[in-house]
């Protein structure tokens, strides 16, 4: 700001811009104090809630290893004890980073978390789910060893018969590789981002039945609530 | 807004953020759950680390089966091969797997065009090193009707399935015209090394469509003779599995399932058939939000008593 340019509240109002009205929609969708609060309502006390947060830790450390698989090209793993170790660690990455987004989706589904207006919130959930498959299936196809000779001979069968290995031919490593790496991680990211926002927006479905209790039987709360 | 009294609507959950809440370091929790996922990757990648076995190469392959080298040639020159008259997307000669009426497969279109007897043995026959008596096959072969190409062919593939071990040397005599040459050459040139490359064809410096190089070495029966003894044959729960004892793709056991029983199991449509079945299923969990009665069915099984077991009274009052 320059010393001639005048305070903010002397300014005459303009028009709403793009800018303002991105701000405002942003503001609207998750407001202030809400995407990434320090509270939580009182009935998020169980188990059950750590595997959605564990398969985001599962998501990260499945990034860092392919990141790492990434920068040293795909012959890597084949030659070198520490390609192989790094490949070991991207596997079972992903086994967990499935364990965990199963037992989510079924603890989801027993709270009928679409409840609520979160009908959305389990949708991108789902897709994000079809879409690590997918994105764990072209890895397989991409591992330039036996098994991707045989799963990717197997599952051309499957995908030609209903048109999509038309455009989508599992016999082409270097097709699947940038599927894996590149198209699919970007779209499953995105979903994932959305999904979150989705989440916080709305915050975590209450129990069945359950409502708020009136003011004068609600217990003391310390701290900012979380909206 | 205002409801008519004792009728509830069809979805009145209130608003989580009207509960009294509680003191949770979210930040906290992901960097536990960080550390601990990283530390069971860590401590599973020690313990049991990945599997890697070796691609099968056409030189491979011709060293431990050359007679299966010899009988998937004549197969793709008979047209009886499993690329050979595959349909869509590799070519018209039929219209491929269908889903009640709907020939998806067809709708797809002949994107990646293969003639299996031409792409995969004759053009590679014709660009490997040439000798006089593999000339002279070749242009018998082309100078041939495509009836006569077919008998030659058919009656060489029958007298190798007839022959012990599948041997050529121990073929009976008969009139192969041409067959018996292309084959044992091709035989040849997949023992050199060279037929991958050829293979390939344009891509060769950069090659990494394998669809050819795959194509052919799907049919023949030594690809899978290698998959059932690791586990991984179609009816062995197939594709979802991998190399040695590892869990492999177990997400995928729904889709493998339906392999497993019938009327799949047994039907040339079970492809179409399966993926049909699994886009209505992914469908159905894809809106099960609202799909009446399947949205209700978490209130009726009562796991989510379990869940939320330990919620005080206090906190949360329950609606009658």
């Amino acid at each position: 700001m320059t010393a001639t340019e005048p305070r903010a509240e002397q300014r005459p109002p303009v028009a709403p811009s793009w800018t303002s009205r991105t701000r405002d929609r942003v503001r609207r969708t998750v407001p202030e104090g809400q995407w990434l609060p320090d509270r939580q309502p009182a009935y998020v006390r169980s188990w059950i809630y750590v595997f959605g947060v564990a398969t985001l830790a599962a998501f990260v450390v499945v990034l860092a290893t392919g990141f790492i698989l990434a920068i040293e090209g795909v012959q890597w793993w084949h030659e070198s004890s520490l390609g192989h170790f790094v490949n070991s660690l991207h596997l079972w990455s992903v086994e967990l980073f499935f364990a965990c987004m199963v037992v989510h989706l079924w603890g989801k589904f027993f709270m009928a978390a679409w409840r609520g207006k979160r009908a959305l919130t389990w949708m991108t959930g789902v897709v994000c789910f079809l879409g690590s498959i997918g994105t764990a299936f072209t890895g397989y196809l991409s591992q330039t060893n036996f098994d991707s000779q045989w799963i990717s001979g197997q599952a051309k069968d499957g995908l030609n018969a209903v048109g999509i290995g038309a455009y989508f031919n599992v016999l082409d490593p270097g097709q699947m590789l940038l599927w894996h790496i590149v198209l699919l991680p970007s779209v499953v990211g995105v979903l994932v981002v959305l999904h979150l926002l989705l989440v916080r927006r709305h915050g975590v479905v209450p129990p069945f039945d359950a409502v708020p209790p009136e003011p004068a039987d609600a217990p003391p709360s310390t701290g900012e609530v979380t909206r | 807004m205002t409801r008519a009294a004792g009728k509830r609507p069809r979805d009145d959950t209130p608003d989580a953020h009207d509960f009294p809440t509680r003191p949770y370091d979210l930040v906290k929790e992901f960097v536990i759950a960080l550390a601990v996922i990283t530390a069971l990757t860590l401590v599973l990648a020690v313990a049991f680390g990945s599997p890697d076995r070796k691609a099968i190469t056409l030189k491979a392959w011709a060293g431990a089966a050359p007679n299966d080298v010899v009988a998937t040639a004549t197969a793709e020159l008979a047209g009886t091969s499993g690329s050979a008259a595959y349909g869509p997307p590799y070519d018209s000669l039929s219209d491929g797997q269908k889903i009640g009426p709907l020939p998806l497969e067809k709708w797809g279109g002949v994107r990646i065009p293969i003639d299996s007897a031409n792409d995969l043995v004759i053009r590679p026959l014709m660009s490997g090193p040439a000798d006089p008596k593999l000339t002279a096959a070749l242009a018998t072969w082309r100078g041939a009707s495509p009836a006569q190409r077919t008998a030659w062919a058919g009656a060489y593939a029958d007298a190798l399935a007839a022959a012990p071990d599948s041997d050529p040397a121990r073929v009976k005599a008969g009139d192969y015209g041409p067959t018996p040459v292309l084959a044992a050459r091709f035989l040849a040139l997949a023992r050199s090394g060279g037929l991958e490359s050829i293979l390939v064809g344009r891509s060769a410096f950069y090659p990494t469509d394998q669809t050819r190089p795959m194509l052919l070495l799907s049919d023949g029966a030594y690809l899978e003779d290698q998959a059932r003894a690791e586990h991984l044959g179609g009816d062995q729960w197939g594709m979802m599995n991998e190399s040695g004892n590892y869990p492999g793709q177990p997400w995928m056991w729904l889709y493998t399932f339906w392999y497993q029983v019938k009327p799949f199991s047994t039907s040339g449509n079970a492809d179409a058939l399966v993926w049909g079945l699994m886009m209505v299923l992914t469908l159905a969990l894809l809106l099960v939000p609202v799909i009446p009665g399947l949205r209700s069915l978490p209130r009726h099984l009562g796991v989510h008593k379990l869940i939320w077991r330990d919620v005080p009274r206090s906190e949360v009052v329950r609606r009658r």
